[in-house]
């Protein structure tokens, strides 16, 4: 959309051949740099471990699954926050609300609903999970409220709301875990049980390819119909190839992970199943928080480029004045980008609370900074107007991997934090260096 | 005259703003009729754009009442003037510069497939129609338009006014931001929809601008209407007469801001 290299379509015929494959695929240069980023910090890692141990273990299919699911929360998050963020405002409470909001469903899905339902009851997830989006929808609606209708910086409301839901999460429980939670909501977390297995996830992909060869053949036809430009036949090609190459390779991957011996043992044992010599393989999967993110990833870009409302809060990020000149009813979608974001939030509180098996008020805690660097890693301007939702999902990749591969490496958690910080700053900086040279370019 | 017998497309009566203690527009009247242009003259802050926004609905008004049409009008925010068939092109542009011309000339109201989905091709298609009738030279669909030019971005603005049928058209400064081929490229446009009996509010402090383009002008000083008159019958100089001192000449009906004389 905003690539470097202004709309034409004519290539010089002396381009470097990379040049001439960007423009015509028109892909995000910014995209490249920071996939780009991320391989080298996974090679990195795995060479490090190499060095370390002997053998390399980043790049393995168990840690890059750990990877896939670790990074789901703060994805998801990162999706709302960039709508936020392009809105220029910020949301610093989302950390505590996962906290309020899963002691509040911990609660009601261990002490409540078993009450009135019975335990083990299949309908007390899908109410524990319908309590937590209602909840969460109605803390980022008030926030936003309190943003829009009463002019209160959302830095402000939203440090406010971080202490305040904090502080509640508290008195919920008074301060006690609550676990084990219900056995279906647990799934959402992930683990052995909660992904979905081999055959599934070939289905899931298979799918998506299919989706992505005819998103750009639909695409080639709506713009024959109107007679715009067409991209040259090879690059639609590129791209299709590299889009199902990756959705198969990382479906390939997460295949490649078996279920811990144990619990493969202990679900034999429970289905009269042999087992082999050698142990029982069976493929882990995509994780059930992993899709969710994917899926959350796929609804929030659509609601950002293909909805009046994306449309609106582009706009108002791009020039609040000329927005509501225009007839745009900029304090409602104030209300709405943060109700928005208080349910992703929700969404996140229950994948972490199930992944723990467990409710806690310190559940989330520095989370919002972590989703805030998630989006702005990910190319979102803190000047308004200017983010993307896959930029995001990227961005939370490269500081969940940054976070766990120190982990792998055994680094101090004072150490993770510097180096966190660091990347943080280091990334915005060359990211405004990059805006300035193309800007005067 | 017939235009004294028909009913004005636009009649502000009595409008009065203030902000704090300032009276930026202090009992004010102007009106417009179809198929007519006129300038709005003053100075800066001599409460011109004030008036003018008060009709738009970007500001609301502390007294008077609007007509359109000859009924009264309630205007309280931008929507509500668009109902009204009333469309404005912003001194300061008024574009959201991180989106593209088709989506700037839609904001507010953005064309819909029938799944309710913002249908963007249909949108761009029809932004190169009007844009090649206004400006035949203009390419950039597909760039934010903060890459644009002054007069590309003016053109963007004034597709956006006249695409959705405007009745009454609200320029303020329309060419300030603007070359002198791209000033006259306005002032064709201007001609050209007056010609389709749209009324216009030209609002200018380029008292030669609005000589060649105005029906009439009306003179604003310290938010009070010092006078207004055909263009014929006053000469550029009683005009500036009537911006700098506030001395309302024989040919035009003097205002509440008239100099004593």
């Amino acid at each position: 959309m905003t690539s470097a290299a202004p709309g034409a379509t004519s290539a010089a015929p002396d381009e470097p051949a990379i040049r001439r494959l960007l423009r015509a695929t028109e892909v995000d240069t910014r995209m490249i740099g920071m996939i780009f980023a991320l391989l080298l910090i996974w090679v990195g890692f795995n060479v490090y471990t190499v060095i370390q141990t002997g053998e390399g273990l980043f790049l393995t299919p168990r840690n890059l699954w750990n990877l896939s699911v670790q990074t789901s929360s703060i994805a998801i998050m990162g999706t709302g926050m960039v709508l936020v963020i392009v809105m220029r405002h910020i949301d610093l409470s989302v950390g505590s609300i996962i906290g309020f909001v899963s002691t509040i469903i911990g609660v009601a899905q261990v002490r409540v609903f078993p009450v009135w339902l019975g335990f083990d009851n299949p309908t007390i997830w899908i109410l524990a999970v319908l309590l937590a989006l209602v909840i969460g929808a109605a803390i980022g609606a008030l926030h936003g409220s309190l943003v829009a209708y009463l002019g209160i910086p959302a830095f402000i409301v939203t440090l406010g709301g971080q202490l305040f839901w904090r502080g509640a999460a508290w008195l919920v429980t008074t301060g006690q875990t609550i676990a084990p939670l219900d056995g279906r909501f647990a799934l959402m977390g992930g683990g052995p049980h909660g992904s979905i297995g081999a055959t599934a996830s070939w289905a899931l992909a298979a799918l998506a390819c299919a989706g992505i060869v005819f998103s750009l053949y639909a695409g080639r036809q709506r713009r024959a119909r109107f007679r715009f430009p067409q991209r040259p036949m090879w690059a639609e090609y590129t791209i299709a190839m590299v889009g199902c190459l990756v959705v198969l390779g990382a479906t390939m991957i997460v295949n490649a992970y078996p279920w811990p011996e144990r619990v493969a043992a202990a679900w034999a044992e429970a289905n009269n199943i042999p087992v082999p010599e050698g142990g029982l393989f069976i493929s882990t999967g995509w994780a059930i928080p992993v899709l969710i993110a994917l899926v959350i990833g796929f609804l929030m870009t659509f609601l950002a480029r293909r909805t009046r409302f994306g449309r609106y809060v582009y706009a108002i990020g791009g020039n609040p004045e000329a927005a509501e000149l225009a007839g745009i009813n900029t304090k409602r979608i104030t209300v709405m980008v943060f109700g928005l974001m208080g349910m992703l939030a929700a969404v996140a509180a229950c994948i972490d609370s199930a992944r723990l098996d467990s409710a806690t008020n310190v559940l989330g805690q520095l989370d919002e900074l972590y989703t805030i660097a998630a989006a702005v890693i990910g190319g979102t301007s803190l000047a308004g107007g200017v983010g993307t939702i896959y930029g995001a999902l990227i961005g939370a990749l490269v500081i969940q991997s940054l976070q766990s591969g120190m982990v792998l490496l055994g680094f101090d958690s004072a150490f993770q934090q510097m180096v966190v910080g660091l990347v943080l700053v280091g990334a915005v900086g060359l990211d405004t260096f990059y805006r300035r040279r193309t800007a005067k370019g | 005259m017939d235009a004294q017998v028909r009913t004005p497309l636009v009649e502000m009566k009595d409008v009065s703003l203030s902000f704090g203690g300032v009276k930026a527009v202090d009992h004010a009247y102007i009106d417009l009729y179809p198929g007519e242009v006129v300038g709005l003259l003053g100075h800066n802050g001599a409460g011109k754009s004030c008036l003018i926004k008060i009709l738009s609905g970007a500001y609301k008004r502390d007294g008077g009442q609007i007509f359109v049409n000859g009924e009264e009008a309630h205007i309280g925010n931008p929507r509500d003037a668009k109902r009204y068939g009333i469309e404005t092109v912003y001194q300061a542009l008024a574009l959201a510069d991180n989106v593209d011309a088709a989506s700037n000339l839609y904001l507010g109201r953005e064309l819909r497939t029938r799944w309710g989905t913002l249908d963007d091709a249909s949108m761009e298609a029809e932004a190169r129609k009007v844009m090649g009738r206004l400006n035949p030279n203009f390419r950039r669909f597909k760039e934010p338009v903060v890459a644009l030019s002054g007069g590309q971005r003016q053109s963007v603005a004034i597709a956006r006014a006249i695409h959705f049928n405007a009745r009454i058209l609200i320029m303020d400064e329309p060419t300030a931001a603007l070359g002198p081929a791209e000033t006259a490229q306005v002032g064709e446009l201007v001609k050209q929809l007056k010609s389709e009996g749209i009324g216009i509010f030209l609002i200018s402090h380029d008292i030669h601008d609005v000589f060649d383009l105005a029906d009439r002008v009306t003179v604003m000083k310290n938010g009070q209407i010092v006078g207004s008159g055909r263009v014929e019958d006053m000469t550029k100089d009683e005009v500036l007469g009537m911006i700098i001192l506030g001395k309302c000449p024989p040919g035009a009906i003097p205002g509440p801001g008239a100099m004593a004389s």
